[in-house]
């Protein structure tokens, strides 16, 4: 997702601590990693030949859900296991890593970081002990030194400092393309311009010709604008370039058919691009444009009236100075 | 950081050359869980700080002030001030009570201004109460309030680099919208300046970016001026100025400075009145 009040600019789903979920989140500390009772109907889903997902909830982050708000899992290879998404917070990538002791005793070697966002790099700190890869996009270096603690404080005001865990850095940067190599399978990733952030990393396993797309796919969820509007539907065209039929969205079902998602996402985002250059030009403020671009798109997408209105702000600005 | 808040703070002072009062630090680290108290207590606490002695009374339709409850962006709150008296206000105010640094903006007006209405973008960095203060021609001051929730608009870092941010700084654009002849003509000011708060993180050094921000920008008619704005960190990244002016034909000059040198003028020429 994307963050208001945790990301500078999204976030908007964090809230204060109610004295309810202060004291549930305090009970919550003596049975990590369970998540919580959010977590009870968490299941992991075979998506693939040895591809497991774990859908993310369709919210914002509570006390109650950890955060546990992306599609997260992993990848069992012959070589070893690749963690796909981290998950939203150390208590929600500290049950992910016990489901995949669960199932396999192969090393962990890779972790991915897909991008800025907190809901996909704060499951990472539950993985450390393993000394895996963290894989992650050139520019995402420094956006988690801009961002990273900002992010885990408004984590701490809501989850408490044991269930949020550490900022963890990539200690493999991909500038343009990087492969690895599970024995059985090749991951293939590519660093993308600016799009949903600037720091947006996708990948396609060679197993199962899946790609792995990351936040630049958002499905049932309204997408969230955190790069370059114009930027993003460059990217989705070149994610259709590529080639492969399904793929596990950042947000939304463990699979779909790529074409038919990335058309509703394409349809979101040029609503918002065209809706937003209409009110520029007829000199319509900011203000008054949140409550009016890309209105019809508000019945397609959960969670519209959270994000259209801070989406709108975004492409406000980068689309004002053309 | 606190060390940084507080240069910003007195910078600020200086900026606006108000008394040099640095405010107390719990003027700052109020949350959301304030009482109206203790909210009326800081903002007696501010007004005094930039205003001294002087008596403020309150108004319902000298200025009023329209903000969204939420902020949907805390980096970027669209302000409006509404001023429906012409020719009775000579300045406007605007301070942002929980900021860091709470005076984020004064507005003078001369001659060729129509203050009806003045928009601009804001940071806001907790839940606080908002205040313009008018000073009419007499010299009496005026104010009004809105209540803003918002988080982490000052300290939010950009999605960018610094060196990315400050790409074009000092480039300027204005829009006009249509309008009758001898009407004020309405118009947006758009100015490239990343004016960074000094609160938040450089992404590749992982230190404060210092703060750099546009504290002067002088808009005039011709000769004669439409307003001066004294600025600060809590103004937006690429400041947006909505306003009015009378227009007389000739070109409008704008004359932009910020606290670290920077200096920047651009001219426009503002479309020929229809009749």
């Amino acid at each position: 997702m994307t963050a208001p009040a945790v990301h500078p600019r999204a976030f908007p789903g964090i809230r204060t601590l109610s004295r309810r979920g202060a004291l549930f989140g305090g009970l919550c500390l003596c049975c990590l990693p369970t998540l919580g009772r959010a977590a009870e109907s968490f299941t992991m889903e075979e998506v693939g030949p040895g591809i497991f997902v774990r859908k993310g909830l369709i919210a914002d982050a509570t006390p109650e859900n950890a955060d546990a708000i992306a599609n997260i899992g992993f990848i069992v290879g012959q070589k070893g296991v690749l963690v796909t998404e981290s998950g939203g917070s150390l208590a929600d990538g500290q049950w992910l890593r016990a489901e995949i002791v669960k199932r396999t005793t192969k090393p962990i070697t890779h972790v991915v970081l897909t991008h800025v966002h907190p809901d996909h790099v704060f499951g990472a700190g539950a993985f450390v002990q393993d000394k895996p890869v963290f894989i992650g996009h050139a520019k995402l270096t420094e956006a988690l030194s801009a961002r990273g603690e900002f992010y885990r404080k408004r984590l701490i005001d809501l989850l408490g400092e044991d269930r949020t865990g550490p900022v963890v850095y990539p200690t493999l940067s991909v500038a343009d393309t990087a492969e690895v190599d599970l024995g059985d399978r090749r991951l293939t990733f590519t660093a993308h311009g600016p799009a949903h952030t600037t720091s947006d990393l996708s990948m396609i396993d060679s197993g199962s010709g899946l790609l792995f797309p990351a936040d630049l796919l958002f499905v049932t969820r309204i997408p969230s604008l955190d790069g370059s509007l114009k930027g993003w539907l460059k990217e989705a065209e070149r994610l259709k370039a590529m080639g492969p039929s399904r793929a596990v969205p950042g947000h939304g079902p463990v699979s779909v058919d790529l074409a038919p998602a990335l058309a509703d996402l394409t349809g979101y985002l040029t609503a918002l691009r065209d809706g937003t250059r209409a009110a520029i030009a007829k000199d319509v403020s900011i203000e008054k444009a949140v409550d009016i671009v890309a209105r019809d798109q508000r019945d397609k997408w959960a969670l519209f009236d959270t994000y259209n209105g801070r989406n709108v702000t975004v492409a406000y600005q980068e689309l004002e100075w053309e | 950081m606190t060390h940084r808040i507080g240069q910003t703070l007195s910078s600020l002072a200086l900026g606006l050359a108000l008394a040099t009062t640095v405010l107390a630090p719990a003027a700052w680290a109020a949350g959301a869980s304030d009482t109206d108290q203790e909210r009326a207590a800081r903002w007696q606490e501010i007004a005094k700080s930039i205003f001294g002695d002087r008596q403020i009374a309150q108004t319902d339709s000298l200025v009023k002030i329209d903000a969204p409850v939420r902020a949907l962006d805390a980096a970027l709150v669209p302000i409006t001030l509404t001023m429906p008296n012409d020719g009775q206000i000579k300045a406007v105010s605007l301070i942002i009570d929980d900021n860091p640094a709470p005076y984020a903006a004064r507005f003078e007006f001369g001659p060729a201004a129509d203050p009806a209405e003045l928009k601009l973008r804001v940071r806001v960095n907790n839940y606080t109460d908002m205040h313009a203060v008018v000073e009419t021609q007499d010299g009496k001051l005026y104010e009004a309030k809105q209540f803003v929730k918002a988080s982490g608009g000052c300290s939010a870092p950009m999605g960018m680099s610094d060196e990315e941010a400050m790409k074009g700084m000092g480039d300027m654009r204005m829009k006009f919208a249509e309008t009758g002849a001898g009407k004020p003509v309405e118009a947006t000011l758009m100015v490239r300046h990343p004016n960074f708060s000094g609160m938040q993180m450089n992404q590749v050094t992982r230190d404060y970016t210092p703060a750099r921000y546009i504290d002067k920008l002088t808009v005039s008619a011709g000769d004669q001026k439409v307003f001066t704005l004294t600025g600060d960190i809590s103004i937006s990244s690429n400041p947006v100025i909505n306003f009015a002016f009378k227009p007389d034909g000739k070109p409008i000059q704008v004359a932009a400075s910020d606290n670290q040198g920077g200096h920047w003028q651009h001219s426009f020429t503002p479309p020929s009145p229809t009749n």
